[in-house]
Parts: C-alpha cells; sequence; structure tokens
C-alpha cells in the first residue's frame, strides 16, 4: 500500500522543496530570531509578517514517542517509532526514529538526532531522524 | 457565565448501551434526546435550541422537528459537550432561547451511519503528522507521555494503577461494558498497542449516545426531576497537533478551562465532593488532577495510588467506571456530564453521598480542547 503523503500548499511548499533537495528549511522572525514551525507566512508570536526561511541544523534530541504495535496499512508490517524531536534551533516536530532498533532501550529520552530525507515520491521526502554519528 | 442561573432539567442516556448495531448515528442522537425530553416532561416543540457535535445541528434539528432560535455545532471532540453547555448557559441567560437540547450519539463500534476518520492531505496534521503514521488517538494522544513519566519518575504501574482503580468504580455500575476486577499485572500483561500503551490502559470502542436538556434556574424548579445547577464553566483550545503541544508535561488547554471554571463558580478544590475526568487514556486523569490544581506537578500518581479518587476516597472520581470500563463511543465528555448529573441528583449506581458539588472536565482531540462545568444541586 502506497504511504500517505502530505500535500503541500502554497504556504509550505518551501519547506518540501527543501526536503526534496534534502535540506530541513525552518522560518524565522527576521525581529526577534525566532525559529518556528509548522510553516505559514508569519510568526506565531508577535503577528509579524516580516519572517524569513532558512536552512536547520538538522541536529535535533528525542523529546517523546510510542512504539506503535498496530502499523497503519502503508507503514509496513513491524513494531516502529512515531517521534517528537526537538530540535537544536526550538522547534519540535513529529517524524520517526530510523537507524536503530525500534525498542525501548535503543529509543531513549533525550538522545542526540541528526535528520535525514527518505524520498517517497518524484515531490516528496520526509524528514526522519536517525542516532546522531560522531 | 452567572453562577446558577442556569440548570439541567433533563438528562439521559440512550436506551441500549455498548454495542448497537442497529441504530446509525442519528438515530442515537435522537434516542438519547427523547429519553432526555421524557426526563423533562418535554416535547421537541418545547425546544427552542440545540447544539451536537459530530452531524450538524441542522440534522438534529430537522430529524426531531424542532424549530429553534438558537443552534449550536461547536465540534472540538469530545468535550464539545462541556463546551455546549456553556454556551448553552450564555444563550439562555442572553435570552436567545429558553431551552436548549444537546445531543451525543456514535456508532463508535459497530459503525453505521458513521463518518469515516482523517485529515486532509493538505491540513497541517495532513502534511507534518499523518505521514509519520499515526492512526487514531492510540498513536497520538499518547505521544507526550514518554516525556511526562521522565519529568516525574510515572511508571507503567502508576498508568495500569489508573486503569484499575477504575474498574473498581466500574464494578458497582450494571451499565458498565467491563466490570470484572483487573489487577496491575493485569493491564501490564494486556496487549501493547503502542508502547508505553497497553490495550488495558486505552479506552473502549462502543455505540452509544447523551442528552442534556438546559433552561434558567428560575423555570427548573417545575420540571419533574430535581434541577442540577451550573455553577460554573471553561472552555479552551490549543493546538489540533499533538506534536505541537506547549508543554507536553500538562495541558494548557485544561490549565485554562479549568481555572476559568472555578474562578466563574468562586469554589475551592477543598469544596469539590465528585469528579470527572475524561479518560480516553490512563494519562489523561493524571494531566488532568494537576492542570486543574487539585494536586501539583507530578503528584497525581502518588495521589491516585493512595486511592485519594477509589471507592472511599476523598476525591471519588470517573466513578461511572470512565471511558476505560464504562463506555467510550469516541466523544465521551457526554457520559463525563451524565454521571455528573446522576451523581447531583443522588440517583448513580455509585453514588457518592452527600456530594453537593461535582466537577466535569473533557479533553477534545489530542490534548487539543478542553471544556470543564462545575455543578452543583444547591442553589
Amino acid at each position: 500500500m502506497a504511504r500517505i503523503l502530505p500535500e503541500p500548499t502554497p504556504e509550505t511548499q518551501h519547506f518540501w522543496d527543501g526536503a526534496r533537495n534534502g535540506e530541513l528549511l525552518l522560518q524565522r522572525n527576521k525581529a526577534t530570531g525566532e525559529a518556528y514551525f509548522p510553516p505559514r507566512p508569519f510568526c506565531p508570536k508577535t503577528g509579524s509578517r516580516d519572517v524569513e526561511v532558512f536552512k536547520a541544523s538538522g541536529r535535533a534530541t528525542l523529546y517523546s514517542y510510542v512504539i506503535n504495535h498496530r502499523p497503519r496499512p502503508d507503514m509496513g508490517t513491524e513494531p516502529h517509532s512515531i517521534a517528537v524531536v526537538q530540535l537544536e534551533e526550538g522547534p519540535r516536530m513529529m517524524t520517526n526514529i530510523v537507524g536503530c532498533p525500534q525498542t525501548p532501550e535503543a529509543l531513549v529520552l533525550d538522545m542526540p538526532l541528526e535528520v535525514v530525507f527518505e524520498k517517497v515520491s518524484d515531490t516528496i521526502s520526509l524528514p526522519l531522524f536517525q542516532p546522531a554519528k560522531g | 457565565m452567572k453562577q446558577n442561573s442556569v440548570a439541567v432539567v433533563g438528562a439521559a442516556e440512550t436506551t441500549k448501551m455498548g454495542k448497537i448495531p442497529d441504530v446509525s448515528v442519528i438515530g442515537l442522537h435522537a434516542d438519547a434526546a427523547l429519553n432526555a425530553m421524557k426526563d423533562a416532561g418535554l416535547n421537541p416543540s418545547d425546544i427552542d435550541g440545540v447544539a451536537c457535535a459530530g452531524i450538524s445541528p441542522v440534522e438534529l434539528a430537522h430529524y426531531l422537528g424542532i424549530t429553534p432560535t438558537y443552534a449550536d455545532g461547536t465540534s472540538v471532540g469530545g468535550c464539545s459537550f462541556m463546551l455546549h453547555v456553556r454556551h448553552a448557559a450564555a444563550a439562555i441567560n442572553e435570552g436567545l432561547c429558553k431551552t436548549v437540547l444537546i445531543t451525543h450519539g456514535e456508532s463508535g463500534r459497530s459503525r453505521v451511519g458513521a463518518a469515516g476518520w482523517g485529515r486532509a492531505p493538505s491540513s497541517l496534521m495532513g502534511q507534518f503528522e499523518m505521514p509519520f503514521g499515526v492512526t487514531s488517538p492510540p498513536t497520538m494522544f499518547t505521544i507526550p507521555v514518554l516525556r511526562y513519566m521522565k519529568t516525574y519518575g510515572v511508571t507503567e504501574e502508576d498508568l495500569a494503577t489508573v486503569a484499575v482503580v477504575q474498574r473498581e468504580w466500574a464494578a458497582k455500575n450494571p451499565r458498565s461494558s467491563f466490570k470484572d476486577p483487573i489487577s496491575v499485572d493485569d493491564v501490564l500483561n494486556s496487549p501493547m498497542i503502542a508502547w508505553p500503551f497497553r490495550m488495558l490502559m486505552c479506552c473502549l470502542v462502543t455505540d452509544g449516545g447523551g442528552a442534556l436538556i438546559l433552561t434558567s434556574a428560575d423555570r427548573a424548579k417545575d420540571f419533574p426531576n430535581k434541577p442540577v445547577y451550573v455553577l460554573g464553566t471553561g472552555e479552551s483550545v490549543e493546538t489540533p497537533m499533538v506534536s505541537q503541544m506547549e508543554d507536553f508535561t500538562s495541558s494548557k488547554a485544561f490549565r485554562v478551562s479549568g481555572k476559568k471554571a472555578f474562578d466563574e463558580a468562586g469554589i475551592k478544590h477543598s469544596d469539590v465532593d465528585h469528579l470527572m475526568i475524561y479518560d480516553a487514556f490512563a494519562h489523561l486523569p493524571l494531566y488532568g488532577l494537576e492542570d486543574l490544581g487539585f494536586v501539583k506537578p507530578g503528584e497525581a500518581k502518588d495521589f491516585v495510588r493512595e486511592r485519594n479518587t477509589a471507592i472511599g476516597g476523598k476525591l471519588p472520581m470517573n466513578t461511572n467506571g470512565g471511558g476505560l470500563s464504562y463506555m467510550h463511543s469516541g466523544m465521551y465528555g457526554m457520559y463525563a456530564l451524565q454521571e455528573s448529573v446522576r451523581q447531583m441528583r443522588g440517583i448513580a449506581p455509585a453514588q457518592v453521598e452527600g456530594a453537593k458539588i461535582s466537577v466535569c472536565h473533557g479533553v477534545g482531540g489530542m490534548f487539543a480542547a478542553s471544556g470543564t462545568v462545575i455543578f452543583s444541586n444547591e442553589k
């Protein structure tokens, strides 16, 4: 079964274009420098439209997660993580942790992670996270 | 709202509960509505305000033959009915209508005439949560919990204890789906759903419904049953995406809604005789006890383990058995309200003797929304 994919909107297109090119793009308020997510053309703290897109470091820590033992049909048959990561720049985002066993022992809160992109269609690559190397 | 200016004068659940394969969603709304009207001694022509979630108030009004001057379709998940009560109180006080019918009906298990579950792939949730495999509440409502557990040293046993205590209450309720006693080990040995959540830490999936009828306190004395007054109310919303909750150890919507309700009611926590906290999952009563201010952050696990919320405890909670053991059709808030009303009328199967104030706190979505209603049986 084909994986359920996001449909970008004009306000989020840059994020998915970035992901396709292997870049995790966030936005920030130009006056305060505060980063935010998910994408929108204004700062959710102040309402200012004076914002810019920037490339995030891709570094994060594991904030919280579950291991889904009843995967959705498009997600395969093995238990897998559904996680929220704390990005170095401040915002949090949902993702999957890959590149390690999907067990409580391997998935330790606050462990360092780095972004990897999984190409799932010609236009969509999903930002996933793996244990940080080095 | 003005304290005690509005009262519940009719309250009922669907005739049957649990598995109802022969009634559709709108049929459940109507069954509950007719039962509540009978309870209040009213006919559809006596109702001039309608509110419901899941279906449109237009569908409800037309199906029941009601011509309302007030319609509320607020649909923010399982606590929508708490918001309906709050809005109805304001509407009645403002003279928009006199008598409001609030209904819930859901074919959660049998799916007769039920709409599908899903999010548009272009919504923010569709773009930034759905692609990672979230399915339904068991994989979303649960996501903050490991952070909560790490922050406050909460264990899987603590989560299991919530379910065990609620089963004890359910055993006293003839209409409960599950009545057999369970132990912490039973919960921890039940099938894994989404670690750290096991099946018995998750709510039931059932069919059912309920309805409430509210009118002004001045008129309430003329109805067949003891009026249950609305002492205070609160509501708030936070985020449609659980991943974007501000704090994974506490719900902002709970805190805002709860504080508003307590402020409106002008009561202290020690005044509360009975408490309902919407328990779609075992962690919700823990968050609720803390966010409503009954205990300090991190103390709820001990409060429950020490049996303060159990039979004979100082703060009886979820006395119908809750969403974990009584019933949960999808939007459980209506059943929590029904139990608060029964307790205030003095007719609950597990009646808390002498209870005068009941706090009923609901959640909508995955910590997306919240509504709180404080009832009293004294004016």
